[in-house]
């Protein structure tokens, strides 16, 4: 990977661009001048241009992940701003969000101001996700107003449940003040108990506890209906189970402001994975079964799942290394995401390249408000530069990540980030 | 002489092999019948016995066939072990592999550990218990035992009643049972058999007296205390009336069944005292079989030479 200043006039020449936002394709240069789109069209490229061959690629937005672990502060040793921002580049990502589960949480507006400030010298955008209570403790909300004055773009306790209805509820309302949504880990912890794995026959032959797909789907159903109630967005992170398609399905029908995120891994394995006991596959929600995974790759092509999130979790190798019972739950996914996305959804007859590069560029945007009319002159150029039919292996050299915690190494993928160009910079990979 | 280098579960073991190691442990068990019961087959070979969770009976029966065998043993205990310092699991195996063992005999309350095992050690591992998973030695000796009865194990009516879902026993079972094509029948509350436990090919009863009726051997699991207080079932009392195994419900039905228990027995509760101590109870058997067939699996993975 090599990051270097984008030259003052960047001529890409001779690829296709495609517009996730206008759903148009077309053989076309992009003219970048000080970092800033000039123009999209034919033409030649001005005279003190540096010049970017194109030809067979395709141009479109930057990738945008509403849904990262970057661990700063508190667990630098897994991943840092600065580490997951090179994760995120190699990924084809310019624009991510950071859940606030670090340690301390991002509770508080000086925790939000210390993300912003340190992502301010990042590669790419970074996002800081607020937390909705106190410490991640599920009681108090937080000062939402001034977190988001300070960066704040959404509120989530990920990782942690908001068991309490009436607490959801509060933070539903006081967040739609703000205009922003809330994203709660849907997993009722009391069904979820110590399943370390989706509950099926997969978990009986292993033998480890089962976390059934209720678990998930009911506090889904409950969110919904309390959006509902307080007329409020809520954002349903990394669905993982038919049961939540089908109610996030019926909502959207009746007009409950919803959106909601399905990660690469629960379209592209299932928990037939499990079966080695290898800890990389150990993520919360857990791998559910094809039935589920099918009805996942469904949900994108009815549109009932808005994006793809990766929900990249780094963890240490001594910490996966442990027996399956004890390693952490989370997997990297930021570098592997447009590979296995791209692949596993190209099998699906109704999806085009253009349909699944909205899922990672204008919908995400969409849900955070984040500027989605990419190629308009005068734009900050935030662009991603690949080939979709290159096919490629993904291997440890692929990773950028601090940690290494990926199962999909050995993959053959089909589809592959060339280069990147955001915040003044062009990245080579 | 066996498919799989290792013992870490009966799910998709070769029924050949199964067999193989039962008709090896029947000829073991003459050995134990005799006034000297050590042979030489596994002079110079070193065994560990490496338990992370309390075990007598499984750890006395491997002992006692390692030393009947002439095998060198080192027990090794998570109390007793740095484990107890912090060390790693990896740590822990790699130390081990370092000092040439030959096997490994492991129990550990996390599912799959013997073979998360494998990967670090080039020793031979055999499971001797993983969390709720497999216990493949002991559905050996059982269906060893319930072949010294019938002769044969297939076409069995075998019923496992009690605690399904936390028993690593049931399951090797099942697997063991329904790959030498005996029938099975799981028996116990609701909550306390796993919800997807027909994909295995079993039938699930409720009606302890319907599966009498049935079987032609129970073998009796242990209930444990610890499921009563998180709900899973109401009340010893409760429990002893709708699946304890008494004389009174057994001479109801005036049918010949085969007794077996895994042990340790909860007297009185699971299992009445007349029951277990009566003539149609092989408990006793299934603990000599035990060492038979831990002496035959050992035998068998580690290429001992044939007795003279």
């Amino acid at each position: 990977m090599k990051i270097r200043k984008l030259p003052k006039t960047t001529f890409l020449k001779g690829g296709t661009v495609l517009d996730p936002l206008k759903e148009t394709s077309a053989k076309k240069d992009v003219l970048i001048v000080n970092g800033k789109i000039k123009s999209v069209g034919k033409g030649k490229a001005p005279a003190s241009s540096e010049v970017v061959d194109c030809t067979g690629k395709v141009i479109t937005h930057g990738f945008c992940d509403v849904h990262v672990h970057f661990r700063e502060p508190g667990r630098e040793d897994k991943e840092t701003l600065q580490t997951g921002s090179r994760a995120a580049l190699a990924g084809g990502f310019t624009r991510v969000c950071v859940m606030p589960n670090t340690d301390p949480p991002l509770d508080s507006p000086e925790s939000i101001r210390f993300i912003a400030e340190k992502a301010e010298d990042c590669p790419v955008h970074i996002h800081p996700i607020g937390a909705v209570t106190k410490g991640q403790k599920g009681s108090e909300i937080t000062e939402m107003s001034a977190m988001v004055r300070e960066g704040a773009v959404a509120f989530s306790d990920d990782g942690i449940p908001i068991a309490n209805a009436a607490v959801m509820r509060r933070a539903l309302e006081y967040a739609s003040m703000l205009g922003k949504p809330i994203i709660n880990h849907a997993e009722d912890l009391d069904l979820r108990d110590d399943g370390v794995m989706h509950e099926g026959e997969m978990s009986l032959k292993l033998g480890l506890d089962g976390n059934p797909a209720l678990a998930e789907s009911l506090m889904v159903l409950r969110d919904l209906d309390l959006a509902k109630l307080a007329s409020a967005s809520v954002h349903i992170p990394h669905v993982s189970t038919r049961e939540s398609v089908q109610h996030i399905a019926v909502a959207k029908k009746g007009g409950t402001p919803v959106s909601a995120e399905v990660s690469p891994h629960h379209l592209y394995f299932n928990d037939s994975a499990l079966n080695s006991y290898n800890t990389n596959f150990k993520v919360a929600p857990p791998l559910r079964e094809e039935a589920d995974r099918k009805a996942l790759v469904k949900g994108i092509v009815s549109g009932t799942i808005d994006c793809i999130a990766t929900d990249h979790a780094p963890h240490t190798i001594e910490e996966k290394e442990a027996t399956f019972a004890n390693a952490p739950f989370g997997m990297i996914g930021l570098e592997s995401c447009f590979g296995a996305v791209h692949t596993v959804l190209m099998k699906e007859k109704q999806m085009t390249l253009a349909n699944i590069l909205k899922l990672m560029t204008v919908n995400p945007r969409n849900i955070m408000g984040f500027e989605t009319d990419l190629f308009k002159t005068g734009t900050e150029a935030e662009l991603t530069v690949l080939d979709p039919k290159e096919s490629w292996t993904f291997d440890e050299d692929s990773i950028y990540s601090r940690s290494k915690n990926s199962p999909y190494i050995g993959e053959i993928f089909t589809g592959k980030v060339d280069s990147v160009i955001t915040k003044g910079n062009i990245t080579d990979l | 002489m066996l498919e799989q280098k290792h013992l870490l579960g009966l799910d998709g073991y070769p029924a050949k092999d199964i067999e193989t190691i039962i008709d090896t442990a029947f000829s073991f068990r003459e050995v134990l019948d005799r006034p000297i019961k050590k042979v030489p087959s596994l002079q110079g070979k070193t065994i560990v016995n490496l338990f992370f969770e309390n075990s007598t009976r499984t750890r006395i029966s491997f002992e006692l066939a390692q030393k009947r065998l002439s095998a060198d043993t080192v027990n090794f205990s998570a109390s007793t072990s740095s484990l107890k310092k912090g060390e790693s699991f990896k740590d822990t195996a790699q130390n081990i592999e370092a000092m040439k063992i030959d096997a490994v005999v492991m129990r550990h309350p996390d599912p799959g550990a013997p073979l998360h095992l494998t990967k670090h050690v080039d020793a031979v591992v055999i499971n001797a218990g993983d969390g709720k998973h497999e216990h493949p030695t002991q559905a050996i000796l059982d269906m060893m035992s319930l072949k010294e009865v019938f002769g044969k194990i297939e076409g069995l009516n075998v019923a496992l009643v009690g605690d399904i879902s936390h028993s690593r026993v049931a399951l090797s079972n099942i697997h063991g049972l329904k790959a030498l094509g005996a029938n099975v029948t799981v028996c116990g509350p609701p909550t306390l058999i796993p919800p997807h436990i027909g994909s295995l090919g079993v039938t699930v009863s409720h009606d302890l007296d319907e599966v009498i009726e049935w079987a032609d051997a129970l073998n009796i699991l242990r209930i444990q205390m610890e499921r009563m207080g998180v709900g899973l079932f109401p009340s010893v009392r409760e429990y002893r009336d709708v699946f304890g195994v008494n004389t009174e419900r057994l001479d109801r039905h005036k049918k010949e069944l085969i007794i077996m228990h895994p042990g340790p027995m909860n007297r009185g509760i699971e299992i009445d005292s007349a029951v277990a101590d009566s003539k149609q109870a092989i408990i006793l058997d299934q603990v000599l079989n035990g060492v038979a067939s831990r002496m035959a699996i050992l035998y068998l993975l580690l290429g001992g030479k044939a007795e003279e």
